[in-house]
């Protein structure tokens, strides 16, 4: 619809290097992109609207004029009326409007969702995303991955207050609502990380409640599935089995589940494929080993708020328990 | 014997004394106070934002807790629409409404003053809470069940719903003495269609208030019920809807946006024509635009919730609407456009910059608005910093520059003193500049998915430098603000006289010295057009006694629509009984806050027999309505 | 520019000082109980448009013990505000003729029949095995009726000071705003409940 070269200006202005920055101009997939031109659609038609009244109104201003004459220019104010009023202030806007409605209504039907055999199930939790593969019943945390240049269907529900999904490089955002199911689709047309972000205001931490889709190529994506449905492997090095023992004694069963051990709540992250993620805490820490030991000893100081207590730990303890969570991959 | 303007004087103005400050029912020392209130709420507001774009500076960013952050946009919204923008344009409604028309008060000068008294005693409830770290931090639209006691125990929200609640008596009040004193009290000879613009203004504001608010009362009404009292209207695992907050507070929150622009775009249409030397172009445009703007906007609300999941047909159908809505604005503003173009000479006062100033901002949030009401693109907007620059652009571009323009403007007919000229053009381009600076790279953030409401962000996302320039950006504008504080100040001590009509503009309020006195108006003015003082049209012969009333509180009553004597208007004599029952709601209030039974009840009934002696006439002249 | 209307040629002759109660048009303070009155009305349009929003929108809204509300009680109470509007509007019509009498007796008939309302709206709330905190249906069914009925008391409280006011001799055949106002209010309190029996009690009967 627009000239590359146009969009390629626009594109230099909310300017986007490497992949990860959540921009809704240098987009993903079909929505997104759907949506950004009619954006550069719609910028480009302001500024010209912008510009046009700017001159009408300077003009005039700057013009100067007779001083000394006092009574005012005789002229005939109903020409006056119809001119600016009923063709410049309402039907040329009308017009343009109405074109601007036409495309928007365009890319709103056709971002009805598809039916397609990918399902997820998002769930917003104060502040961190559950996600679910029921076909392949598996449960993770933060991260979704999809199947480059396919459509997955979203079913978004919240498990407490409204938030709202949001993954700017390749859709809108669609709100997760308490008692209601919304539904929502996402296809990425090339592999890459897209970051996303909780974007309804849900309390203290919402600043920290991001999250990544991953677009992988097929076969990759099959892989992940395959690593993801297995349960945990039972750990061999004996700090790791003694991490494990830690785990299940100590208050984190109560929140989490590592399928394959007895701990099986939901009240926090899934943490059966840990390893494998790429953060801790919904985007507030790249999951490293340093920031793991640092969570778990104090969660409060890296995202103030959050609904993790700190488990106090002696040090060889906490060394243990990371030790066992860095073997969940 | 003595004169009538002396005898007037005796009438009207009570000797000066501590019990008159707090008793007074004059309209213009209560428009002053509401002028110096929601300024002070304005630079509060100011504030609050000054510390948050101390925090977004920079990335990682540690200097405020997510709870201090939260509090702080909170009080920041709620502040600035509700304490600022509204009462800040009630302000010169109250000062301006009467001198406009040719009355000598409103309509209910003591309920004016009971309106004043809770505005500000509202006011201070909503501020409680930051004096101990606990104020509201939910927004400055609270959705539930963010706001419920599950997730906001304690008093944070208390302050924010209890305070509203209580304002809104203070503004329905106001409101309908607003349209009660437009429609019975222009002088002789002003009908319907010759009043001023403003006029149209402040009675489609006021009407949008009397239909809108009640759904903020009733919104938060239930939201007291759940959280107090175990309801469940918001409560979806016991058959409430959350989604029932948000219809019910955008039904109001649209209109309301409305509501805190279109006395300012009234008072452009008085400034302009005057800056002009001619009268506006398109009146009837302009009257007409301003009423539909006023009625479109309630049908416009689901607008702000095209991400809920609502049905796509009602998303078209908002989407709509609100594209419509634009028309009325577009409108006004080739309005004013074409009276400049027929002008010969447009005077460019620091007023008239800040005219200027406020339609290039508007054309620009206009704009913004329109690209938000397109549905998918709303999609990505949403919740990020292209709406904080939208609603900046619109309340900064159509309520605070047309309120500075209006203060360069009438406030030498408040004192009787003249701004520096030299130092407002200074003010201005240091606000117009730092305001785009601010908000302007609102909208590329925006596009390049910062999310708003957000206590921190990481760096590296491309916000960091858009970040830094904005907070800059804010400081200057700051600057601006205070430039025109000293203006103010100044002009007090050394500005120049301003003469009854220092603009040579055309509205009766320009009849009367600066500043008026207590009385207005000698005898109440007869208008013959749209411009009573350009059309040449002088009192001829004596005045007739029913113009005169200077036997005792008096003002003339006129019918609705030709403005035809009608009545005398008996006006109240100053009275302690507004503070009084504004102090006892204010204890209701305190009651229902802190779970008194015994406050609450007693501020009640001390609140019902305080209305009973309002009620009862305290004297033979005052039998007689 | 336009006419000059000379300020003694627009009126008819001998008008003088005016009186103080208008002959063209509604007083300032008619206007302020009808701008109150719409403010009100709004409100309760608020309340039952929310109510339709549940039921429109929540499955189980009023699933427990709202499908067939009684109607004896509500139908009664519907009666007793109608009849006392008429009333009300009986002896507010006297007072125009300075008929002081007449209106002595429709104020007191209105406040009989205003305390019985309030009566029977406390035996309706004993008679429900619901408490508020049962489900928002309830909640909603409280606080719609609970508002109005605190809107009748106020209402009932102005008519009994306008009785008093009146036994002191305030109103006259001109004179008799305040009247004119209770009574609009009461009217509003009357048509806002004929709304709500519509939507909580007979609805659910029709569909
Ligand atoms: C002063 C208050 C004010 C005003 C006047 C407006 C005016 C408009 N607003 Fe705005 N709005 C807000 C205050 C205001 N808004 C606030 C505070 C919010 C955020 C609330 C929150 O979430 O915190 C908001 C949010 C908001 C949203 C929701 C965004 C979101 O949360 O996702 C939308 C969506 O439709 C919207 C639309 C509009 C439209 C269409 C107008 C129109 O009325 C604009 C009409 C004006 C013009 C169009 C310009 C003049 C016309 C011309 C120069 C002619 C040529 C123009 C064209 C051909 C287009 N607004
Ligand atoms: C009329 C309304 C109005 C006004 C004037 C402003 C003015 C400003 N606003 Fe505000 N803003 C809102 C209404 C307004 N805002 C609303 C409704 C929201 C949404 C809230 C929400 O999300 O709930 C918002 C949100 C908002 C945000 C987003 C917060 C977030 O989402 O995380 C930001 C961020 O930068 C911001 C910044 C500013 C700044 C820098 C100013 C500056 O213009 C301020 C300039 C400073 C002053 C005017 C003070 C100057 C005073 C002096 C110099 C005097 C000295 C002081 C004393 C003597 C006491 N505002
Ligand atoms: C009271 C419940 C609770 C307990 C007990 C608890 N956690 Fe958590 N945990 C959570 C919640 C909730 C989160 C999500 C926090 C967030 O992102 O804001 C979380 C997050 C985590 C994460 C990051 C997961 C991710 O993908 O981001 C790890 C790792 C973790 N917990 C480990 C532990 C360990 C180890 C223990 C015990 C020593 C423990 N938790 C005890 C509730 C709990
Ligand atoms: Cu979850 Cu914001
Ligand atoms: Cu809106």
């Amino acid at each position: 619809m627009m000239p590359a070269p146009v969009t390629a200006l626009f594109q230099s202005l909310t300017r986007q290097a490497s992949g990860g920055r959540p921009s809704t101009q240098h987009t993903a997939g079909p929505a997104a992109d759907a949506i950004a031109r009619l954006g550069v659609g719609m910028i480009i038609t302001a500024a010209i609207v912008f510009a046009v009244v700017m001159v009408l109104l300077v003009w005039p201003i700057i013009r100067g004029g007779s001083t000394s004459e006092d009574a005012p220019r005789v002229i005939d104010e109903r020409r006056w009326e119809f001119r600016w009023i009923v063709v410049g202030g309402a039907l040329v806007p009308m017009l343009i409007l109405a074109g601007v409605f036409v495309f928007s209504l365009g890319i709103m039907r056709a971002d009805g969702v598809p039916s397609s055999p990918y399902e997820v199930e998002v769930i917003g939790h104060q502040w961190w995303w559950e996600v679910r593969y029921p076909a392949n019943g598996f449960v993770t945390a933060n991260e979704i991955h999809i199947p480059v240049g396919r459509p997955v269907r979203i079913h978004l529900r919240s498990a407490d207050v409204i938030h709202s999904f949001w993954v700017p490089q390749l859709q809108g955002k669609t709100d997760a609502i308490t008692g209601q199911v919304n539904e929502t689709w996402l296809q990425a047309n090339r592999p890459g990380v897209y970051r996303g972000e909780c974007a309804e205001f849900c309390g203290l931490q919402h600043a920290h409640m991001s999250f990544v889709v991953v677009a992988d190529a097929q076969g990759d994506y099959d892989a992940w599935v395959a690593n993801q449905v297995r349960p945990a492997a039972v750990p061999t090095d004996s700090s790791a089995l003694m991490g494990q023992k830690v785990f299940l004694s100590q208050s984190c069963s109560y929140c989490h589940t590592v399928r394959g051990t007895p701990a099986g709540a939901r009240v926090g992250p899934d943490l059966t494929h840990l390893a494998s993620r790429r953060t801790l805490g919904a985007g507030a820490l790249d999951n490293s080993r340093g920031n793991l030991a640092a969570w778990i000893e104090n969660p409060d100081r890296l995202k103030p708020g959050t609904k993790m207590p700190p488990v106090p730990l002696d040090g060889a303890t906490l060394q243990a328990l990371v030790a066992y969570l860095e073997t969940l991959r | 014997m003595s004169s009538t303007a002396e005898r007037l004087t005796a009438i009207w103005e009570p000797p000066r004394s501590v019990y008159s400050w707090f008793a007074t029912v004059d309209h213009k020392r209560i428009g002053m106070r509401y002028l110096v209130v929601s300024f002070f709420f304005l630079a509060l507001g100011g504030l609050d934002a000054a510390f948050m774009r101390m925090q977004l500076a920079r990335p990682e960013s540690h200097l405020l807790t997510p709870e201090a952050y939260d509090q702080l946009f909170t009080m920041h919204g709620t502040t600035m629409i509700f304490w600022y923008a509204s009462p800040m344009l009630s302000g010169f409604g109250n000062y301006l409404v009467p001198l406009m028309i040719g009355s000598r008060d409103m309509a209910f000068p003591r309920l004016n003053a009971f309106s004043f008294w809770t505005y500000l005693l509202s006011g201070m409830i909503h501020y409680i809470g930051i004096t101990r770290g606990i104020a509201p931090h939910a927004g400055w639209f609270a959705y539930a069940p963010l706001t419920s006691s599950a997730y906001s125990p304690g008093y944070n929200t208390e302050f924010y719903t209890l305070a509203l609640l209580f304002l809104a008596i203070s503004t329905t009040a106001g409101a309908i003495n607003f349209i009660a004193t437009i429609l019975t009290m222009r002088a002789p000879g002003m009908s319907l269609n010759r009043m001023p613009l403003m006029m149209w203004s402040t009675l489609t504001t006021s009407a949008s208030i009397v239909m809108s608010l009640p759904a903020l009362t009733a919104a938060l009404v239930f939201l007291e019920l759940d959280r107090r009292y175990g309801f469940h209207f918001y409560d979806p695992v016991r058959g409430g809807a959350p989604l029932l907050w948000q219809h019910l507070f955008w039904l109001f929150g649209h209109p309301w946006v409305y509501i805190i622009i279109l006395p300012a775009t009234g008072m452009v249409s008085m400034m302009l024509p005057t800056f002009s030397r001619r009268r506006i172009i398109g009146y009837d445009f302009v009257a007409m635009a301003t009423v539909s703007t006023g009625l479109i906007g309630f049908g416009v609300w689901a607008h702000h919730m095209f991400a809920t999941g609502i049905p796509h047909l009602a998303e078209g159908f908002f989407s709509a609407a609100s594209m419509t809505v634009s028309i009325p604005s577009a409108v006004q503003i080739f309005a004013w456009l074409a009276t400049l173009w027929a002008a010969r000479r447009v005077e460019r006062t620091t007023s008239m910059l800040f005219i200027v100033g406020f339609i290039v901002l508007f054309v620009i949030g206009g704009i913004s608005g329109v690209m938000v009401a397109s549905v998918p693109f709303d999609w990505q907007a949403h919740d990020t910093y292209f709406v904080v620059a939208h609603l900046h652009y619109v309340l900064i571009g159509m309520n605070l520059f047309p309120v500075i323009a209006a203060f360069y403007y009438w406030l030498p007919k408040m004192t009787g003193r003249m701004l520096d000229e030299r130092l407002g053009r200074w003010n201005f381009w240091i606000m117009f500049i730092g305001m785009n600076i601010t908000f302007f790279p609102m909208h590329i953030l925006g596009l390049r998915g910062m999310p708003r409401r957000i206590y921190t962000y990481p760096g590296g996302l491309g916000w960091d430098r858009l970040n830094l320039i904005e907070t800059w950006g804010a400081y200057l504008f700051a600057l601006g603000v205070l430039l025109f504080i000293i203006n103010v100040v100044r002009s007090q001590f050394s500005g120049a006289a301003a003469g009854s009509n220092p603009w040579k503009a055309a509205g009766l309020e320009w009849s009367v010295s600066s500043p008026p006195p207590p009385y207005n108006f000698v005898v109440i003015p007869t208008v013959a057009s749209r411009d009573p003082l350009w059309d040449g049209h002088n009192e001829v012969g004596h005045p007739r006694e029913e113009r005169l009333l200077d036997e005792s509180k008096e003002t003339l009553g006129t019918s609705v629509l030709d403005a035809e004597p009608d009545r005398r208007l008996p006006m109240p004599e100053d009275t302690l009984l507004p503070l009084l029952l504004a102090v006892a709601i204010t204890i209701v209030f305190l009651g229902l806050l802190f779970r008194s039974m015994l406050l609450g009840g007693g501020g009640l009934v001390a609140a019902l027999l305080l209305t009973a002696g309002w009620m009862w006439p305290s004297n033979d002249r005052e039998v007689t309505t | 520019m336009s006419g000059v209307i000379a300020p003694t040629d627009a009126l008819p002759p001998g008008a003088g000082r005016l009186p103080t109660f208008g002959r063209r048009s509604r007083a300032p303070g008619w206007w302020g109980m009808v701008l109150f009155c719409a403010t009100e009305v709004t409100l309760f349009l608020y309340f039952i448009g929310s109510w339709l929003y549940l039921r429109g929108t929540v499955t189980s809204f009023g699933a427990e013990g709202g499908h067939h509300p009684a109607l004896g009680i509500p139908l009664t109470l519907t009666a007793l505000l109608v009849s006392s509007s008429i009333t009300l509007r009986w002896g507010e019509r006297a007072i125009r003729r300075g008929d002081t009498g007449r209106l002595t007796a429709g104020l007191v008939a209105t406040l009989v029949l205003g305390a019985a309302f309030l009566a029977l709206q406390a035996v309706e709330y004993a008679k429900q095995e619901h408490v508020p905190q049962a489900d928002a249906y309830w909640s909603a069914f409280y606080t719609i009726t609970g508002f109005h009925g605190a809107h009748v008391l106020l209402g009932w409280l102005m008519l009994a000071f306008t009785l008093l006011r009146h036994t002191r001799g305030h109103f006259t055949a001109e004179r008799h705003l305040a009247v004119e106002n209770t009574a609009l209010y009461w009217h509003m309190v009357d048509v806002v409940w004929i709304m709500i029996v519509s939507a909580l009690y007979l609805a659910p009967w029709l569909w």
